[in-house]
């Protein structure tokens, strides 16, 4: 018999091929006669553009063609807005997309100007020296506090003010409760989230075959179907003729969703102008300024407390940092005021925030997704509420731990699914046990660490909890294929960035079908394979493709039995399916494999029954009412030189509850990954602006991403099951777990190790220079 | 991020190498390990007409002894060479304690010492420990051959006293002193980093155990390397204690430089680590000294 895979830690399928330099990624793509393209960048933050003259870069040898928004024609158009404000009453939007190339206007430093098109990059990027632009210079917004000030310039000048965005929503009533508060928190907090930094930067490849009239278009992207879907829109073609592959990607965490990014409209409309394979590969400075960024958000907050330390509720006015333009939405600062009620039963709830332009790079979501950024917050006034109470951490989350018979748990404010917010299922006190019991948190503290404390050493503790959105629909499909070998196909719409659904969704139809891991194979993000879906973004992954999988699988699974019964003469109640085959029970010679199965179900002679549907295949989707909700809980010890101040993180802990576990080890690495990318943004990453609106970190020498040596070689995990009832997998998301406590461990245990009463962390990122500046000012 | 072209230009030996050189002073670009050069020119921040490329120059790779018990290294040699060299383990411990803050392993392995100290960027290592180590650069060009003391070598930010025609060809370091010892000391933020702040550190007894010699010199603080004068010349024909290596410390910081502020540090934060790192530099430098006797 057949072994079953769901649950099982099964070693990654895809990894002998990324290992041996077998998979295939953009830059790979190498076709006859295909030019490259560099993209002359705008170097000011804000300026009005007052003339282009490319005709010198034209002379230049090698050089094809160059593009502005001048020589676009028709196709100069503002990219679409990706994800429309969800309905709040209380809301204002104002939808600002940016143009493929500027025209009269740049509103950021790296804002694309022109595209040169030649034999090769380095003859394109030796052609944008030759390009003059005669810009006039306008004063750069660059400060999220004074954006609004009646003086500060105009970003988008039809709008009055370089407010993008306002919402108010509420939950119960803030003001009425106040009064009956104990203890109020009142602290401002900033959190900013620095950059995906992807190891692979973006890249596309595009190629019109005029003879066959079809574009094919190999792109970084998290979601190709919205990417064809799109493209055939703008090119005036039929789907049919797009065929949109997203091969291997080195990494995307978010910047690489279906972000209709200039050069994802522009490559494939050059081709098409020159028939000619069309070529651009994103260099690690265009990383910087070109890619999407997560960056900041400064929290007013409030927290009203009874004496006992049961919250009594939350007021939040915050403001959040678009950059220059807004296509994403409101996702980012609705996962922030939605998220920051974490795991905590909150009756009133009062949240206010303010979207701001800025002459900045565009923020959209990056892991984690304005989640952290909630969290810090909630995180924060718990702790400082737990020192005024003299409570511990752990007891004063516990005393305000949603209770298990509360689920499905309303928090009824909107959610980035534009659903009211509703928790599925959840049992939370059991991680925070399990984290306590992991890192022997009470022999620590009355043990260890007086002891440490007397040898000098500053080594400190800490404990958080959040909870995790996950698994939003819409929809995503799947169709499984049994071959003539007896070999399984799974075809997915969703892109693949390393999540190791190679493997994991093979687990999920290998135990339908009964048949080995290793005869499934899966083919993700070619939209001629699969042609509905969405994409992998907002840890939907597995809940979603992962159910469709299971759906498609389950419909074959039926169309096998369905045939052999006929064949083999027997009722399906008397079939027994497994390896590879299916016998009637107790009786191993009357049997027929599932090759021999897929022939019968595709015949070349004779007739078939009306209503066939040929071949062992089958295509199903799946679509949850609402996201499942994950959580968990991150303990940590660091240990803080007195004199430097650095800080060394000796003990990770994370439990985690993302419903039914599939593969407990591919769980691991999403939660490793999330915990280096929130180590990253604890203590290492900023992307700083200066006055002018300049990227000053736009190099990895200058931007320090947490290297091996910086992340807990070991970070040791937990796993808490409580399955969510919206899928019959029972599956829930954990792409960002990882990432979405970090910072706020980080600074609590921070605060723990140097024991200084004065000294209050309400910022991240926290740099050892900036601890020595606050040590300073306590 | 791609170069502006140039022509790359292989040379046969040193003669012709230096000849070329001097044909083409002001646009030539000498192409060592590229670890620092190739990054410039992707930046386009340089860009040389000709790229000569030494690596195949091997006579410009050594590492012996002179007559003297000195060291004589050729410009060539790789920080992996350097690092792992018996020898200079032996007659220059700092030089060999300093090398595995250089970078990563992959970077030691194609890195040259001539590279790094002709780059002089104000946070690298190897400048400010031939400062402390007393050494000499063998400068040549076509017409001639001069010897520079290290502590005239570096001329401000990423310059030094080399001329356009000369090439760096060997790096002399002087015996160590009877009783000396010394350290090095950095603070980075990743393991790899150029410093926010460094200090290399040589101390010299005399046979009363007074301090004869010392040489404090700092990295990260400056437009290159820093000698912490006022630091040593407190020093001077004392008896090291340990309040005078404190103080001595503090004279450092406050008197002999004036770090920058940039990204990564302010100049505050960096005059205090410049204070905790010579305060560590001093005290085990005379540690190591005082056990020699
Ligand atoms: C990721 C990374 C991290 C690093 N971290 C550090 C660090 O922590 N500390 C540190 O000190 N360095 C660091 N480096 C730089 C490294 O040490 C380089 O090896 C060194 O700076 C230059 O040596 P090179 O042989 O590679 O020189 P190249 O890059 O080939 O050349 C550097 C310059 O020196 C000139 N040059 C080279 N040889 C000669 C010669 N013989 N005569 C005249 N001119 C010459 C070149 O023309 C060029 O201007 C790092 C580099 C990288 C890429």
């Amino acid at each position: 018999m057949t072994t079953s895979y769901i649950g099982e830690s099964v070693k990654r399928l895809e990894d002998a091929r990324l290992l041996t330099g077998q998979a295939l990624f953009v830059d790979d793509v190498h076709l006859p006669k295909m030019l490259e393209v560099a993209f002359l960048r705008s170097s000011y933050a804000h300026a009005r553009i007052r003339k282009i003259d490319v005709s010198e870069a034209l002379k230049k040898t090698g050089v094809v063609a160059v593009y502005t928004a001048q020589n676009l024609g028709d196709y100069w158009q503002a990219g679409p807005l990706l994800v429309s404000p969800p309905p709040i009453k209380r809301l204002t939007f104002h939808k600002k997309t940016q143009v493929i190339l500027a025209k009269d206007k740049v509103r950021y430093v790296g804002e694309p100007i022109a595209a040169v098109v030649a034999e090769n990059r380095y003859i394109a990027e030796d052609a944008l020296n030759d390009i003059i632009v005669d810009f006039e210079p306008l004063p750069a917004v660059v400060d999220l506090e004074k954006a609004l000030l009646p003086d500060a310039a105009l970003i988008h000048e039809d709008l009055p003010s370089n407010l993008a965005a306002h919402v108010i929503q509420e939950k119960g009533n803030y003001f009425a409760i106040k009064d009956q508060a104990d203890l109020i928190i009142k602290r401002d907090f900033s959190y900013d989230h620095g950059a995906a930094v992807a190891m692979e930067n973006r890249a596309i490849v595009a190629d019109w075959d005029s003879k066959g009239q079809q574009m094919t278009v190999w792109d970084t992207t998290q979601a190709p179907i919205p990417i064809m879907n799109g493209l055939a829109g703008m090119l005036g073609l039929s789907e049919n003729q797009v065929r949109v592959i997203a091969p291997f990607l080195g990494g995307a965490f978010g910047p690489k969703i279906m972000m209709f990014y200039s050069e994802e409209m522009l490559i494939p409309w050059i081709s098409k102008q020159l028939g000619r394979p069309i070529k651009w590969i994103e260099d690690r400075q265009e990383n910087f300024l070109a890619t999407t960024h997560e960056r900041g958000q400064t929290h007013h907050a409030e927290m009203a407390l009874t004496k006992e330390g049961k919250i009594l509720g939350i007021h939040d006015v915050f403001l959040h940092d678009t950059g220059a333009y807004d296509p994403y939405g409101l996702t980012v600062p609705i996962n922030s005021q939605c998220t920051l009620l974490g795991p905590y039963d909150v009756k009133n709830y009062y949240s206010e925030f303010s979207v701001i332009f800025t002459n900045k790079m565009i923020v959209t979501p990056y892991r984690g997704a304005g989640r952290p950024q909630g969290v810090f917050v909630m995180e924060r006034l718990l702790d400082l509420a737990a020192k005024e109470l003299h409570l511990t951490p752990s007891e004063i989350r516990s005393r305000n731990f949603i209770l298990p018979e509360q689920f499905p748990y309303k928090n009824e404010i909107i959610y980035q699914d534009f659903a009211p917010l509703v928790y599925d299922s959840g049992n939370y006190a059991p991680a925070m046990e399990k984290a306590l019991e992991l890192i022997d948190y009470k022999k620590f503290v009355e043990e260890e660490q007086p002891k440490l404390r007397a040898e000098g050493k500053n080594i400190g503790i800490g404990v958080v909890s959040y909870v995790e959105g996950t698994g939003i629909g819409p929809y995503e499909g799947a169709k499984v294929t049994v071959g003539a070998s007896g070999k399984v196909s799974v075809a997915t719409g969703v892109g693949t960035q390393g999540q190791s659904h190679f493997t994991t969704f093979a687990q999920i139809v290998a135990d339908v079908l009964k048949v080995n891991i290793h005869d499934v194979t899966l083919v993700t993000g070619d939209t001629f394979k699969m042609n509905w879906g969405c994409g992998t973004f907002a840890s939907r992954g597995m809940v979603v493709a992962g159910n469709a999988c299971y759906a498609a699988a389950m419909a074959v699974r039926e169309k096998i039995l369905k045939l052999a019964s006929e064949i083999l003469e027997s009722s399906i109640e008397n079939l027994e399916l497994g390896d590879s085959k299916v016998c009637v029970k107790g009786m191993p010679e009357k049997k027929i494999t599932l090759g021999e199965l897929a022939v019968k179900a595709n015949p070349l002679r004779g007739a078939v029954k009306p209503g066939t549907i040929p071949g062992l295949e089958a295509a199903a989707y799946f679509g949850p009412s609402t996201g499942a909700t994950s959580n968990g809980v991150h303990a940590a010890i660091v240990e803080v030189n007195p004199k430097t101040l650095r800080v060394d993180i000796l003990k990770y802990i994370v439990v985690h509850d993302c419903g039914k576990v599939i593969n407990p080890m591919v769980v691991e690495g999403q939660i490793h990954g999330g915990v280096a990318q929130g180590i990253g943004n604890a203590y290492y990453e900023q992307l700083v602006y200066d006055k002018k609106g300049q990227l000053l970190t736009a190099s990895l020498m200058d931007y320090l991403l947490p290297t091996s040596y910086d992340v807990p070689r070991k970070i040791i995990t937990g796993h808490i099951e409580t399955p969510s009832p919206l899928n019959p997998l029972g599956v829930k998301g954990t792409g960002e777990a990882g990432t979405i406590p970090a910072a706020s461990l980080f600074v609590q245990a921070v605060e723990n190790a140097l024991d200084n009463p004065k000294l209050e962390i309400r910022e991240v990122p926290m740099s050892p220079n900036r601890l020595f500046e606050l040590l300073k000012e306590s | 991020m791609k170069p502006a072209p140039f022509e790359y230009v292989v040379p046969k030996n040193l003669n012709d190498c230096l000849n070329f050189l001097y044909q083409h002073p002001e646009n030539s670009k000498i192409l060592a390990g590229g670890q620092s050069l190739i990054p410039t020119m992707n930046f386009r921040m340089a860009q040389p007409e000709y790229l000569i490329d030494i690596n195949s120059l091997n006579e410009l790779s050594y590492i012996r002894t002179d007559k003297t018990g000195g060291l004589q290294i050729g410009a060539l040699s790789r920080h992996y060479q350097v690092e792992s060299d018996t020898i200079i383990a032996q007659k220059a411990p700092l030089l060999h304690e300093v090398m595995p803050w250089i970078g990563h392993v992959q970077i030691r392995s194609r890195g040259t010492i001539g590279g790094s100290i002709v780059h002089s960027d104000p946070a690298a290592e190897l400048p400010a420990v031939i400062v402390a180590l007393n050494a000499k650069l063998k400068a040549k060009s076509k017409k001639k051959e001069r010897w520079i003391p290290a502590e005239q070598f570096f001329t401000g930010l990423f310059a030094t006293a080399l001329e356009h025609n000369e090439m760096l060809v060997e790096i002399a370091i002087p015996p160590m002193p009877a009783h000396s010892g010394c350290s090095f000391q950095e603070y980075s933020r990743r393991k790899g980093d150029f410093a926010l702040v460094g200090v290399a550190c040589m101390i010299a007894l005399d046979k009363n155990k007074l301090c004869e010699q010392v040489r404090l010199v700092y990295l990260g603080v400056g437009e290159g390397p820093v000698m912490a004068s006022q630091s040593c010349q407190s020093l001077i024909g004392k008896q090291l204690t340990s309040d005078l290596l404190q103080q001595a410390a503090k004279i450092a910081s406050q008197n002999d430089l004036t770090p920058p502020n940039d990204l990564h540090a302010s100049c505050v934060y960096r005059r205090h680590l410049a204070e905790v790192l010579g305060h560590q530099a001093l005290v085990q430098a005379l540690e190591k000294a005082e056990k020699t006797f």
